[in-house]
Formats: structure tokens, sequence, C-alpha cells
């Protein structure tokens, strides 16, 4: 699967950085999600789970 | 502090509930319809607006765009006033939103029947409906947006990020998919071509269901379950990873609709991976939705609108589990183009769709008209009978799907295919689309039965106006991270900026695919044999695509054994480089056509469009009288549409444009000596010039009618490649 891939991405220049750089991108973004959603206090996500609630 | 007055508008969400429900019913009768030219294939006979391939658009429009889409405006409307406590932004707006989509669905009804199409799923509509769409979704967003900046509540709740990614998201995939070049009024062509088109087309196809059909629902899934249940969502953190995630990886699966298709391999895997990564926020949302109800599962037992919800997110889990599995491409290879993807969208659209939209439906009418609603039990019965119509739709679409492509991979000892003929193929499951057609009503009946249940509350309630609420004004604080303010409590509040993230997120994905395979020239290595259509089979071509021949006929040919055995050498991507736009299509109902050039003569594909059964008996291909009408083909655009080509990069010279019109007649004449050479063909003719002498009508000549183009396009299907075959040899 990934010759193929390479294959077909030969002609891009410098094309090596792209999977290290897509590696980067979404481990930075799952972590980034992670790291968000562990440090909101609990009663904040209280407070924004109950909005439907309160109208 | 100060609390302000001020209404909620629930008439305009009363208009949309009214239009759900009517759009409703008629996309779903277009559906009965479809399928029932299955078993009757003639049933419209001779009827051009009634035919198959111009109906079922029709019906995948009306259900994506009136009937879900009017049901995501009722249920945004709804709930960002509240869950913002503030009245919508502008009731000019609102009603722009509501009559300016309205009168595009009319638009939609009335063009796609009348032939008017792309031929791009879920796009079909033309340029000048396109610009409206765009047009009317720009006033959507800044209603929304307005509402938000006037808003009483500084957070944000997760339902409305799925708003704001479906209205960005949805502006960026209509806007680039729709880029066409008019040649009239009501004609363009795509300015893709070939695999591009086809990539572009399959990301926008693809993502109209991720942030058509997915977002907004899982925006109401988040509002109205805990409504519904009257608790908490399960997970509000869930709910966050749910959003993120999900935006930032649906925007590249896209290519998972093309696989074994001519486009590059790796936009091909690449399209798996994330296909399958989508298991993971999609789960989580489904089990954010359905754990929502946990300590309330008592209530299920008694409340129609939650049993409803049960379904729909156990749907969508159904749906999102099936969708990753049919990426993967051994899977893939079996269900693509089978009523395998038929049941799958019908999954989708009857439990997740259908059924959220039928709880909201009972759950809002009662609240607004400030009664009850009129019948639990009709509303009960509705949930039965519509659970067993999806089971019934589905069920025999699965096994139709799976023995298709079973039949048609099967081989006899000898290396030959054990159904050669496609038409087995047809004839063997004719049961399940019998069985689809009754599941099919009885969704129906349970849409009816919603209709006259709804029918009877509004008449014994009251009548709905705009509700008075309050909420203290909303304290100006600084525009900044103010002091132990954590960011994303900031960002939660700032709507600008996390716009601007949710579209950072879904561009990476786009720009990522679809770039290199524009920029990229290797991607696409041309075929010197590869040569422009000609004039007339340029027009036989928008015929093919104004008759939706697209909707059963694929023009892909897969790289498997029995495929090329079928059909003949597997598609390369650079023999659709002047195909504007592409036409894979997605679904075989009838046999590949890619290789159908010269496969059989001229006077075969004249009989076989005339009475496709007197040539193939049994078979559920409808006839195609009107091509054969005693009036001209429209030439009137030939030469501007051959420029257009040009200007979109077909290399025609501007002698063979000057000299369109007269390359078109030799070619045709040429044709109608052909079908001269059929006696049963020249005694009808002369009958038919009998016959137009006799009732003092002009006669024009079959070289001159429409079906003639048509035979032209059709018998040059694939041969520049054969041509290069035949050079070699």
């Amino acid at each position: 699967m990934f010759e193929q891939i390479k294959h077909n991405m030969e002609t891009i220049a410098g094309v090596a950085i792209y999977p290290i750089l897509s590696l980067l991108i979404f481990f930075a973004f799952f972590v980034g999600l992670g790291i968000w959603v562990f440090y909101y206090k609990k009663e904040k996500i209280e407070e924004l789970s109950n909005l439907p609630l309160n109208d | 502090m100060e609390m302000q007055q001020f209404y909620y508008d629930n008439k305009i969400v009363k208009k949309f509930l009214y239009a759900t429900i009517v759009f409703g019913v008629v996309g779903m009768l277009v559906g009965l319809l479809l399928a029932t030219l299955f078993l009757f294939p003639n049933l419209t006979d001779g009827i051009s607006w009634l035919s198959f391939g111009r109906l079922r658009p029709l019906h995948t429009n009306a259900v994506i765009f009136a009937f879900v889409g009017n049901a995501m405006f009722a249920g945004v409307y709804y709930s960002l006033q509240r869950l913002l406590k503030a009245r919508m932004f502008s009731d000019f707006l609102s009603n722009l939103n509501f009559w300016g989509w309205q009168l595009i669905i009319v638009a939609a009804a009335i063009s796609l029947p009348l032939g008017y199409t792309s031929s791009k799923e879920y796009a079909e509509l033309e340029w000048p409906i396109d610009i409206a769409i765009a047009l009317i979704w720009v006033v959507f967003g800044i209603n929304m947006i307005g509402t938000i900046i006037k808003r009483r509540e500084r957070h944000l709740y997760v339902a409305i990020w799925f708003y704001i990614a479906t209205f960005v998201t949805v502006a960026v995939l209509h806007i680039f998919n729709s880029l066409e070049l008019p040649v009239s009024a009501l004609k363009s062509y795509s300015v893709y071509a070939g695999v591009q088109d086809a990539l572009v087309q399959w990301w926008y196809g693809h993502n109209a269901v991720a942030f058509f059909l997915t977002t907004p629902f899982l925006g109401l899934m988040y509002y109205f379950i805990p409504k519904a249940a009257n608790r908490p969502v399960y997970s509000y953190k869930l709910s966050i990873v749910h959003f993120w995630s999900l935006i930032f990886i649906y925007i590249w699966a896209g290519p998972h609709h093309l696989l074994y298709s001519a486009l590059p391999t790796w936009a091909q895997n690449l399209g798996v991976v994330f296909s399958i990564m989508l298991i993971a926020p999609s789960w989580g949302g489904m089990i954010n939705g359905l754990l929502t109800l946990r300590g309330a599962w008592d209530k299920v037992r008694t409340e129609p609108i939650l049993k409803f919800f049960v379904v729909a997110v156990t749907g969508y889990g159904m749906a999102t589990l099936e969708g990753p599995m049919l990426s993967l491409k051994k899977f893939n290879a079996i269900a693509h183009y089978t009523d395998w993807i038929i049941a799958h969208v019908h999954v989708g659209a009857l439990a997740w769709n259908g059924f959220m939209a039928f709880g909201m439906i009972y759950w809002l009418i009662p609240r607004m008209t400030k009664g009850n609603l009129y019948s639990v039990k009709l509303a009960n019965f509705h949930f039965w009978i519509g659970t067993l119509g999806i089971i019934m739709y589905t069920l025999p679409m699965y096994v139709a799907g799976f023995t298709q492509a079973s039949m048609w991979k099967q081989f006899n000892p000898n290396g030959t295919l054990t159904y050669g003929n496609f038409l087995e193929t047809v004839t063997q499951i004719m049961p399940m689309y019998w069985m689809r057609a009754v599941g099919g009503t009885l969704y129906l009946i349970g849409m009816l039965v919603l209709v006259y249940n709804i029918i009877q509350t509004v008449r014994a309630n009251a009548k709905v106006e705009d509700e008075l609420a309050e909420a203290p004004a909303l304290v100006k604080i600084s525009a900044g991270r103010i002091k132990g303010e954590k960011y994303h409590s900031w960002l939660e509040r700032r709507p600008i900026q996390l716009t601007v993230f949710a579209v950072v997120a879904i561009l990476i994905g786009g720009i990522v695919q679809i770039v290199p395979t524009i920029m990229v020239k290797s991607n696409i290595p041309t075929i010197a044999s590869v040569k422009p259509y000609t004039p007339l089979e340029l027009e036989g071509r928008d015929i093919y695509i104004r008759e939706g021949c697209v909707g059963c006929h694929s023009q892909s040919v897969r790289p498997f054994r029995s495929e090329v055995e079928r059909y003949g050498p597997q598609s390369k991507a650079g023999e659709f480089v002047y195909d504007h736009p592409f036409l894979w299509g997605s679904k075989r109902t009838g046999p590949d056509l890619l290789r159908e050039g010269g496969k059989y003569n001229d006077s075969w594909h004249f009989n076989h469009l005339w009475d496709p059964q007197s040539i193939s008996s049994g078979s559920i291909m409808p006839a195609y009288k009107w091509l054969f009408d005693n009036k001209p083909l429209d030439l009137s655009l030939t030469e501007k549409k051959m420029q257009a080509m040009k200007t979109l990069g077909v290399p025609y010279t501007d002698a063979e444009i000057a000299n369109g019109l007269k390359t078109l007649r030799t070619q045709a004449i040429k044709i109608e000596e052909s079908l001269k050479t059929d006696p049963d063909f020249v005694h009808s003719y002369d009958n038919s010039k009998k016959k137009a002498e006799a009732n003092g009508e002009k006669f024009v000549p079959m070289n001159e009618r429409e079906i003639v183009a048509v035979i032209a396009y059709i018998q040059r299907l694939g041969t520049d490649i054969k041509v290069k075959d035949n050079a070699k040899k």
C-alpha cells in the first residue's frame, strides 16, 4: 500500500517531509484535543451540558 | 442584572416543519415510483419527464435537500434561539431563507424531470440554481452568525459548533464542486475533467453526507435527545472530542467512492485510511447519544419520541460502521455498484435522518401549539411500521447486492463467466426489488400517519405563536482571555475564532487530496490515442446526461478478472481527460458501458432504445421513445459547446469548431445509412414518412433526430483504447 503512495508521490519535490508532517499534525491534533478536554473543570462541564435544559 | 424580554420566533420553525412534512411525502412518493419502475420498467412509457433516469436525481434531491434540509433548518431555528437566548438575528433573513429554499426546491422539481442536470450526484442542479443555493446558504449563515453575535448566553453549546461547521463546510463544498462553465441559461460543463472531476465530485458527495445529513443532525441530537429525555448529554467532554475529530477526519474520506477506479492509488488509500478512522468519532457520538438515555430507558417504553430517537441513533451507528467497512477494498469490491450501497444509504436516510426528523416533529408540534399530540397510539404505530419498513427495505437490498456481486464474479471451470449475460444477474434479484417496494410502502404509510396525526394535533391545539422569554443581557467582557480563563473556555465564547478553527480543520484534508491530483501531472498519464468527441458524439453525450443514463450505467471498469472478461480492459486515467463532466456512475442496474462502443451495431442500439424488452426479454431498462420523435436534434448550441470545451482545455481547433455542424451531419448520415441495412428499419421508416405526410407534418429524416446522436456517443465509448490495441497488433 505504501509503495503505491510513494510511487505516485515521487514526482513532488521534498516529498519525504509529508508523512512526517502529517503524523505530527495528527499527533498534535489529538493530543491537543485530549489536553483540552482533560483540563475542563467539572462545574464548567456541568454548566455547559445543562445549557439545553435551561430554556 | 437587568432582565430583557424577547420573543422566540416559532412561526419560522413551524414553516420549516410543514415544508419538511410536505417534501417528505413528495420525496418518498417519488422514491416509491422509482422502486415500482424496477418492477414495471415501462409504467411511464413515453413520458420523458417521468422516466427513471430523470426521476432518480429528483428523489435523491427531494429527500436530501427538501425533506432533510427543511428538517435541519426547523431544528436549527428552534434550538439556536433557545441555546443563545435570543430571537433570530433578522426575521427578514429567516423568511428569505425559508422562501428562497422552497423556491430552489421547486426549481429543482421542475428542472430535473425536464432533463436539466449536471449529472454530478447530489449536485445535479444547473448553474443558475447553484448560484441561488449559494446565496440562500449565505443568508442562513448570516442569520445564524448574527444571532450568535447578539446572544444572551456566553457559551456556545456543542450543538451550535455542529451548525457552524455545517454552514462553512457546505459552502466550501458546494462552491468548489459547482465550478462550471455555462453554455446557455440551463446548460453548463464542469470545469474539471475525468479523474479530477470524479475526485472533486466525491469529495463533495461524501461530505454532503457528512456535513448536510450528519453534522447538523448531530447538533440536533445533542439538543433534542437531552430535551426529550430531560437530562443532560452523557458526556460533554466526549461531545467536544466527537466534534473536532469528526470534522477533521470526515473531509478526507471521499475517495472511498472511487476505489478500483482510475483515481491515483495514493488518493484511494488515503480515503480508505481515513474512512476506517471515522469509526472512532462516529461511534463516540452514537454512544454519547444513546447513553444520554441512561436511567431513562423506562421512558423509552412509553414515549414514541424517544423510540424514534433511539432507532435513529442506532441507525447512525450501523451506517457509520458499515461505511468504513465498505471502504475496505475487499468489501468494496463486492458491494460497489450493487444494491448493497442502496441499502447502506437507506439505513442512513430512513433511520438516522428520517427518524430524527419524525421524533423532532412529534416533540415540537405539540409544544409549539401548547397542547398534546392528537394520538400517541398513532405515533407508536408510525414508529413500528416505519421500523418494519426500514428492515423490509434494507434486508432485501443487502441480499440483492451480495447475490448480484457474487454472480458478476462467478466463473465456469473453463474460465468463462457463468453469468455472461448481465440480465441473468438482474432477473435473479427481482423478488428482492418487490420486497423493497413493499418496505418502502410501509415506511411511506408511516409518514402518512404522521401527516394525519399532525394535522389533527394542529387543528385541536392553539395557533403557533412567538414565545415570550426573558434573560439577562450579556455583560461585555474582554475579547482576550481574562485572568484565570482557560483557553478552551475563551474559544467557546469566541464564535469567529471557533469558525476559523473549524474551517482550518476541514480545509487540511481537502487541500492535501485535491491539490496534488489537479497539480501533479504524473497523476493523470496521457494516452496519445484518446481524442476529443466529435460534435455529434458531444451532443449525444449531452442527451446521455439529460436522460440520467449514469444513474444505472457506470463507465468504469475495475481491474478484476471478472470485469475485464465481461466489459474489456480496465479504466485508465488518461481516457477521461476530455470528459467534462466525468460519467463513471455509482450504480450498475444495467451493465457498464465504458467499452460499449462497437460491441453491437447501430441497429441493435436503435431497436434497443426503442424497445429494450424486444432485444433482451425481461430487461428492466425503460424505452426511450422520445429520442425517436419526429423532431430535429437541437443544434443551436453545438458550436458554443465546442467553444466552451476548448476554453476548458479540450484541443478543438478553430477549423473543427467552424466545421462542427458539417462534420456532425456527415457522421449522422453515415449512421442513418448503417441503420438502413436493416430491412425492418427501412420498412417502418417508410411507414412513418407516409404517416407524417398524411398528418401534414414535416418529416424529419432520421439523421437529424436525437437517437442518432445517442448512438454515435455509445458507439464511441471506449474505442480510443481499442484503436491503440489494434495498432499494436
